[in-house]
């Protein structure tokens, strides 16, 4: 089995379903020869030809526009953005149009698009290469919205969501696209979208976190492990939806819960998580519910690594919960 | 009438080439120092970031008589919309060496705060306004602050940078709609560098310029040739004078080339061939103007290599004392956010400082560098 990094797993993913179908095509900004500014895209164009993978012009909503479109003729377009900060000028376009086709059309006209992009900081990059945009997107009805920490994860998730029939926003976590390596199997495979995984067992305190969270979270577990505490680690993978009873489950077993996310705390995917956790399983909590989140300042420069929870915040989060 | 191209530099005729209007000898002066300046910033911040003295750059080689012919007509009414390659702009307009330096560093004295990342200049003294990453959007603002000083009824202009991928984005075409549906005094100055990342302009565009699309929205279309900075200098002025005189705005397209990467973590041999480059290599902008002057008997002995040290030990000088600046503290992180400090970011600043007491500060990350 080839050891890939999260980057040449969604590599992969993408090799195998264009091979698989061909109604996947791939567009975006530098995604054919360059085969994308991260390289996510390499070897596409070479492989499948100029009409299933191409670059466009320089138009964020041109983008997902036309895949929009496409999606309602019949392709399954996976349209790039080339960070998640430049989504933007085409919010429009995937929240009024794509999100709502199947619904206001009835149930005739259907929108099945993957649209990839790479989020979250830890990169050096400032306010326009580093946000966690999820949000918003989890605001919004008719959208899935997938976020893989790991590369088995990356492989199969982003095949489900190409196989899916509704539109995915799906985050790759750039911070980890080429700082762990994994397993993963040649040949297409699926991860289901919607269910959680346990990525750490553990008796204590119980921390929900997804994408490059993930990998900060298990540090802060290995330091607590140190101070006596055993935390066990959710990760989401899907945000919508949401698989709920996977982190309830844990809950009801350790009776604390921590949230963690890169993403500003005022009305972030956090925040819906304690939400839940407050509603469902109250009789459990020794603790109140807390987040660990980025602040509520635009995302800076060379304050970075003062802006983004790093395992130090978790585990004061955590020390927090177990002592309350 | 958008393909021809307006040329100044190079002529046919004998004798002392003719300046454009407004154009005396000091100026040709002043603008070749200010090229050169640009060149060796760019040379020298090149090197600091290959050494990991600094994050990331974005040279502007090959391009800076765009930004500096062009910035040149401003008087001190006139605002600026940039985008990241104008940084002969900025100079141009008076910012300061040191203060360009600091922003690199991200550091204390930096004036943007330490808040975005390096060649985002922000000089308001110089109506520099700040830059941002996301392509275009400065279109469409350097037209609303045109209508501005309609409102106001100034005699100056807005001028507003950007590049050939640009022309693609839904700002560029609402800036220039919107300037020519209200007259507004807005010069829309497209460096045409021929490629957005790896991307070539055909993939941007299959108008026959940049400058004929002007024609549909109302507007005139000026093709001028960007590695000449007269040219670039009398074409910005005769839209400048249109905008003073109230009849609204011009688009200018200065054809030029990216002979650098597109940034620090570009490598341009993956998708750019190699001939291209040489053909452009050979019309520098800085060359030309040099032999210009030699014809126009402009040039003096100071201008070669004494020039380019004194320049170079100016750069060495703001680069120490960067260096030797601390970096922003962690408190400030919540500045700025709003006028006034919110009671929630107040509680987050405070808990921050309080952790950073018990626990330590957070480290950074040496390993984290930008990717691209
Ligand atoms: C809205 C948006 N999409 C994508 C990007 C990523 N990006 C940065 S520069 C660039 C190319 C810009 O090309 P051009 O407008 O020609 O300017 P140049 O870099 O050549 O000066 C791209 C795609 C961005 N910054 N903003
Ligand atoms: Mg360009």
């Amino acid at each position: 089995m080839p050891t890939l990094t999260l980057l040449q797993a969604v590599n992969s993913a993408l090799m195998d379903e264009m091979a698989e179908d061909e109604n996947v095509v791939v567009l975006g900004e530098d995604v054919g020869l360059n085969g994308g500014v991260f390289r996510a895209t390499e070897g596409l164009q070479a492989k499948y030809g100029e009409n299933r993978c191409f670059d466009t012009p320089l138009a964020e909503s041109g983008i997902i526009g036309t895949a929009v479109g496409m999606a309602v003729y019949g392709l399954r377009p996976v349209p790039e953005i080339q960070f998640s900060d430049f989504i933007y000028p085409a919010f429009d376009q995937i929240v009024s149009e794509a999100a709502k086709m199947r619904y206001r059309s009835g149930g005739e006209f259907t929108c099945p698009m993957v649209i990839r992009t790479p989020s979250g900081g830890g990169i050096r990059g400032g306010h326009y290469h580093s946000q966690s945009p999820e949000a918003y997107f989890a605001h919004t009805p008719g959208l899935k919205v997938v976020m893989p920490a790991t590369p088995y994860d990356a492989k199969g998730l982003l095949i489900s969501a190409i196989r899916d029939d509704d539109p995915v926003l799906f985050f790759e976590p750039k911070r980890i696209y080429r700082s762990i390596k994994q397993d993963v199997p040649e040949g297409a495979y699926e991860v289901p979208i919607g269910k959680a995984r346990v990525a750490r067992e553990g008796t204590d305190c119980t921390v929900v976190t997804w994408g490059a969270m993930v990998e900060t979270c298990e540090k802060a577990a290995k330091q607590a492990e140190e101070k006596g505490i055993s935390m066990e680690i959710i990760d989401l993978r899907s945000l919508v939806p949401l698989d709920e009873e996977a982190f309830l489950e844990s809950v009801r077993k350790t009776g604390r819960c921590v949230v963690a996310s890169e993403a500003p705390r005022i009305c972030g995917f956090a925040s819906e998580v304690a939400a839940i956790v407050s509603e469902k399983a109250i009789e459990s909590l020794e603790a109140p519910v807390l987040r660990v989140t980025g602040f509520d300042t635009p995302f800076p420069y060379s304050l970075e690594h003062v802006y983004m929870p790093d395992a130090k915040r978790v585990l004061a989060a955590v020390e927090h919960a177990v002592n309350f | 009438m958008s393909q021809e191209m307006l040329t100044v530099l190079e002529t046919k005729k004998r004798g002392k080439p003719a300046l454009p209007k407004g154009v005396d000898d000091d100026l040709v002066r002043r603008m070749y120092r200010l090229m050169l300046t640009t060149r060796l910033m760019d040379d020298r911040a090149m090197r600091l970031q290959r050494q990991g003295r600094i994050g990331f750059y974005v040279p502007s080689i090959g391009q800076e008589a765009c930004a500096v012919g062009s910035a040149a007509v401003m008087t001190d009414e006139d605002w600026c919309f940039p985008s990241y390659r104008e940084p002969g702009a900025a100079l141009t307009l008076g910012a300061d060496l040191q203060a360009i330096v600091h922003e690199w560093y991200g550091n204390a004295a930096d004036n943007t705060k330490g808040r975005q990342m390096p060649v985002h200049y922000s000089f308001k003294a110089q109506r520099f306004v700040s830059i941002s990453s996301p392509i275009g959007t400065q279109i469409v603002q350097g037209a609303g602050a045109a209508m501005a000083m309609k409102i106001r009824g100034k005699k100056a202009f807005s001028i507003t940078y950007f590049g050939d991928g640009a022309t693609s984005s839904n700002d560029f075409h609402t800036g220039l709609n919107f300037a020519a549906v209200y007259k507004s005094p807005c010069i829309f100055f497209c460096s045409n560098n021929q490629w957005a990342i790896s991307c070539p302009l055909s993939q941007q565009t299959a108008s026959e310029s940049i400058a004929v699309k002007a024609q549909a929205y109302g507007m005139p279309g000026v093709r001028v040739d960007g590695n000449d900075v007269l040219a670039v200098y009398q074409a910005t002025s005769e839209a400048a004078e249109r905008a003073r005189a109230g009849e609204g705005p011009t688009l200018i397209e200065g054809l030029t080339f990216r002979i650098g990467p597109h940034s620090s973590s570009d490598d341009p041999t993956r998708y750019r061939p190699s001939e291209q480059l040489e053909e452009w290599q050979a019309k520098d902008p800085i060359a030309r103007l040099e032999a210009f002057m030699k014809k126009a008997g402009l040039w003096e002995d100071a201008f070669g290599e004494p020039l380019v040290e004194e320049i170079n030990a100016s750069i060495a000088e703001a680069v120490k004392v960067a260096e030797e600046t601390a970096m922003p503290a962690s408190a400030t992180l919540f500045d700025d956010v709003y006028a006034d400090l919110p009671a929630h970011l107040a509680e987050q600043r405070d808990r921050l400082l309080q952790q950073e007491k018990t626990a330590g500060a957070a480290e950074m990350d040496a390993d984290a560098a930008f990717p691209l």
